[in-house]
């Protein structure tokens, strides 16, 4: 171990590469209800190359390597199950280049989502990227790689498919491009070439580790607002939300509802985000979104909310903060969600299996859904817990279990899942498919040190 | 532990690295050392293992708790409104649970026992307090309307010294009526107090009270934000009220009727000191005063006022440097920002500041084209051309 430490120092430099008991205790951990599992070491390169020779290094001797950028998954994916050492790329945040024409930026993965968008702002205030509901120090790489979605989601779908391309260096050492700029200087597209990408995204860190990538922007639209539509009967709004994604003009829609034990039930929800060049295409657009929901206002089974402003501006906040501060719900500095994706007419069937859940344990149950373009959606049960309570993390993780499971049952699929979760969704799975996956693997880390015990059976 | 009871609700989101504006990591420690163990929320998951006993109170553990430079970006960025205000109390009450073993970083032990022994950190004899004034005709206190308080690192350090006197000399000039205490003054124990040692600080804070209550003093002219804050937020606390300012603020005052000025032809950026601005709110009188001379092309760095980045010195590190060295230290990264920015002059309000970012100007090689001064010189070099 001395010589691997000592070959980590030699590549990084000594102030960033430990095997400190602080940063094993903090890296061994994320914010979920996951165990803790300690690495042998954490390293923070700063360039490619860096990364490469690192990984030549754990390739050499037979070293996990579990990467990581925000550690924001709540799911325990970047704990080092097996050991090894945990590579925080954040120190790769460099913003490599804008291309306004072709509405792209290319980025190290450890780019955070609020740094590219204060450096939009600044330089490129016409465009704008995609953010998800994570705290702004999120990073684009992780966020693309585990097919998360974000606030322009209605217009580019799960930020994955927002991907362009990327580079990549291989758990055996090669440095590889996917997407145009394997074959270009542009990075502009996935198409038309194999699609390569794919190697990438989903796997949890088990296939390699990605060091650049593309991602398309979007215009900054100067004219922006939300709009709440209500309904008190839970079955309609599969079908609110098919006619209003289907008009094709909104950037953004969720859906909200709660089961809180022992309090009132909140009316579901449906917030819809556009935005206009001028006031008149806003008022436009506005008209078009009522009139796609008109046969539910007219028949008095939903309308939209009056809004007022500080509302109006919460609901247009990127990234907002109120996610993360479902956390002291309980006072108690936890939470943790199932974010499912699943069909959009399975959103009655999804909140009857949170609100069964949350009946079974006795436990809160905020539940959520992002519309992804007009085709699926990510439905959340979002637990809460008091971190001091041990109890209470267990009853958060064991609810979290159970939902996994009665979500996969339905004919949805967990996001950025769990380990445990992980196994399950293997069970559900083709099994020519699980088969493929380990024969890439195979190919690519044939010695198995890239994040074992995520995408495995035992 | 003082606010233990909030550890736990920290989910260690991260907000708390970058400033409310998201342009850049904006925690110092954060950006100097990049392990998570070192941002806000690692800081305080690690202090919640030493409670439990997860952990022990190593040399990096209190590494990571002193690194600290309590400049409150935490505070302003946290999502959490339960603990958002009492971010910097959890790191100042665990930093007095290790204060308390008597077993503190070397650099941190010395500054505390300089500060016991001689009543300032510089090893410098008390006598030699007031010497910043030499030549200048300031007035030792007796009866006047302020007192000027000049603090240890206006009246010890060189760079300081500098900015003392021209906040003097300025006041002198407008016909303020001001004295200042001289040898009879002793340090402030802002830094102190953020460095854990609650006794030592409170004793001079008492001591100065004492002092000042004796002399009749009923208003006090700051020169630095650390003094500034410990008068107007601590002091009260143990039963000093007075009227405190600081330079700014008066300066501000005075400026447009009592300062006649030339010009003073520089693209100048302001570098918000953390314990005037975040901790305190004061934003807009330095800005006024720097758009009042004539000539003076203001403008923004893209971190400033609650956004702004720390120079790194504050929290004791200005004592300790944990922070002052390296690529990535605040003061070095602060000073390639106004550099981006196209600043030709960075103007503080802070003699920590303006020691951190000289420093760093040095080191970044950028002597020829950038120069770090106080308010209060831009305005002398402005009044002597009009003179």
């Amino acid at each position: 171990m001395e010589k691997i430490y000592n070959e980590l120092k030699d590549i990084v430099g000594a102030e960033f590469v430990s095997n400190q008991p602080e940063e094993l205790f903090i890296y061994s951990r994320d914010m979920g209800t996951m165990l803790p599992a300690a690495p042998d070491f954490v390293v923070m390169p700063d360039s490619t190359e860096e990364v490469q020779k690192i990984v030549l290094l754990a390739n050499r001797e037979g070293v996990p390597v579990v990467p990581m950028g925000g550690g924001l998954v709540l799911s325990g994916l970047t704990r080092a199950l097996k050991g090894g050492m945990v590579m925080d790329l954040k120190r790769m945040n460099r913003i490599l280049e804008v291309n306004e024409t072709s509405r792209y930026a290319l980025v190290e993965a450890g780019t955070s989502q609020g740094i590219l968008q204060a450096y939009l702002k600044r330089h490129h205030p016409g465009l704008k990227h995609s953010i998800p509901d994570a705290p702004p120090i999120a990073t684009v790489g992780g966020n693309v790689l585990i097919h998360g979605s974000g606030h322009l989601s209605q217009i580019g779908g799960f930020h994955s498919e927002m991907l362009n391309g990327m580079e990549a260096v291989l758990p055996t050492g090669e440095i590889v491009k996917t997407g145009s700029c394997s074959a270009s200087p542009y990075w502009f597209s996935r198409a038309p070439l194999p699609d390569l990408s794919g190697l990438f995204i989903g796997w949890a860190g088990t296939t390699g580790i990605v060091t650049k990538l593309s991602i398309k922007l979007f215009p900054a639209h100067p004219y922006n607002d939300a709009r709440v539509f209500i309904t008190g009967d839970i079955e309609l709004i599969a079908d609110v939300l098919h006619r209003l994604t289907g008009t094709q003009l909104t950037e953004d829609i969720t859906a909200g509802v709660s089961c809180i034990i022992g309090r009132v039930q909140i009316f579901p929800m449906v917030i819809i985000n556009y935005g206009a060049d001028t006031k008149e295409e806003l008022t436009w657009k506005r008209n078009l979104i009522r009139a796609s929901v008109k046969k539910y206002i007219d028949d008095k089974t939903g309308g939209f909310a009056p809004l007022p402003p500080a509302s109006r501006a919460d609901l247009l906040k990127a990234p907002n903060p109120q996610p993360t501060q479902v956390a002291d719900e309980k006072k108690g500095g936890g939470f943790e969600y199932v974010g499912s994706i699943m069909p959009i007419e399975l959103f009655a069937g999804a909140y009857n299996i949170g609100v069964e859940i949350s009946k079974k344990f006795g436990i809160d149950n905020l539940m959520a859904a992002r519309i992804i373009g007009g085709h699926c959606m990510m439905f959340s049960y979002t637990y809460t817990f008091n971190r001091a309570i041990d109890a209470d993390v267990d009853l958060a993780r064991n609810a979290l279990h159970e939902t996994n499971n009665a979500v996969l049952k339905l004919g949805g699929i967990p996001w950025k899942a769990e380990a445990p979760a992980q196994k399950e969704i293997i069970k559900h799975m083709d099994p020519n498919t699980f088969q493929l996956m380990n024969r890439l693997r195979s190919v690519l880390d044939p010695k198995g040190i890239m994040n074992p015990g995520n995408w495995e059976v035992g | 532990m003082k606010h233990e009871e909030l550890l736990h609700r920290c989910f260690r989101c991260g907000w708390c690295k970058l400033p409310v504006n998201f342009m850049d990591i904006n925690c110092p420690s954060y950006l100097k050392y990049r392990f998570e163990t070192y941002s806000p929320g690692g800081r305080l998951w690690l202090l919640r293992a030493w409670l439990t006993g997860d952990l022990d109170a190593s040399d990096r553990f209190k590494e990571v708790l002193f690194s600290c430079a309590t400049c409150k970006n935490c505070v302003e960025a946290c999502g959490i409104p339960g603990i958002k205000d009492h971010l910097v109390d959890m790191i100042i009450a665990a930093r007095e649970e290790i204060v308390n073993t008597g077993k503190l970083p070397p650099s941190i032990r010395n500054y505390l026992t300089e500060i016991y022994n001689r009543g300032n950190p510089f090893k410098k004899p008390q006598s030699e307090r007031g010497d910043w004034a030499k030549g200048l005709d300031v007035p030792v206190y007796n009866g006047q309307e302020y007192l000027f308080y000049a603090g240890d690192v206006g009246s010890f350090d060189e760079s300081g010294i500098k900015m003392t006197r021209a906040v003097a000399s300025l006041f002198l000039n407008a016909g303020i009526s001001f004295g200042i205490l001289g040898e009879n003054e002793t340090s402030d124990g802002n830094d102190v107090n953020a460095l854990g040692e609650k006794a030592l600080s409170e004793h001079l804070a008492v001591n100065n009270i004492d002092q000042f209550t004796k002399r009749g003093i009923a208003r006090i002219i700051t020169l630095s934000p650390h003094a500034f804050n410990a008068m107007k937020n601590a002091y009260p606390l143990l039963g000093g009220k007075f009227e405190v300012y600081h330079y700014t603020q008066m300066l501000n005052k005075i400026i447009k009727d009592k300062l006649p000025l030339g010009s003073f032809k520089a693209r100048v950026t302001y570098h918000d000191p953390c314990y005037l601005g975040r901790w305190n709110g004061v934003y807009l009188e330095p800005r006024n005063i720097l758009q009042s001379v004539p000539g003076l092309d203001y403008m923004e760095m893209g971190r400033n006022m609650n956004s702004a980045l720390c120079c790194g010195g504050g929290g004791g590190n200005y004592f300790s440097d944990m922070l002052g060295s390296g690529q990535d230290s605040s003061a070095r990264r602060r000073v390639r920002e106004a550099e981006e920015y196209g600043a030709e002059v960075v103007a503080v309000a802070c003699p920590i500041c303006k020691k951190m970012l000289e420093d760093a100007v040095k080191d970044e090689g950028l002597e020829n084209q950038m120069r770090v001064m106080d308010v209060a010189q831009i305005v002398i070099e402005a009044k002597r051309k009009q003179a």
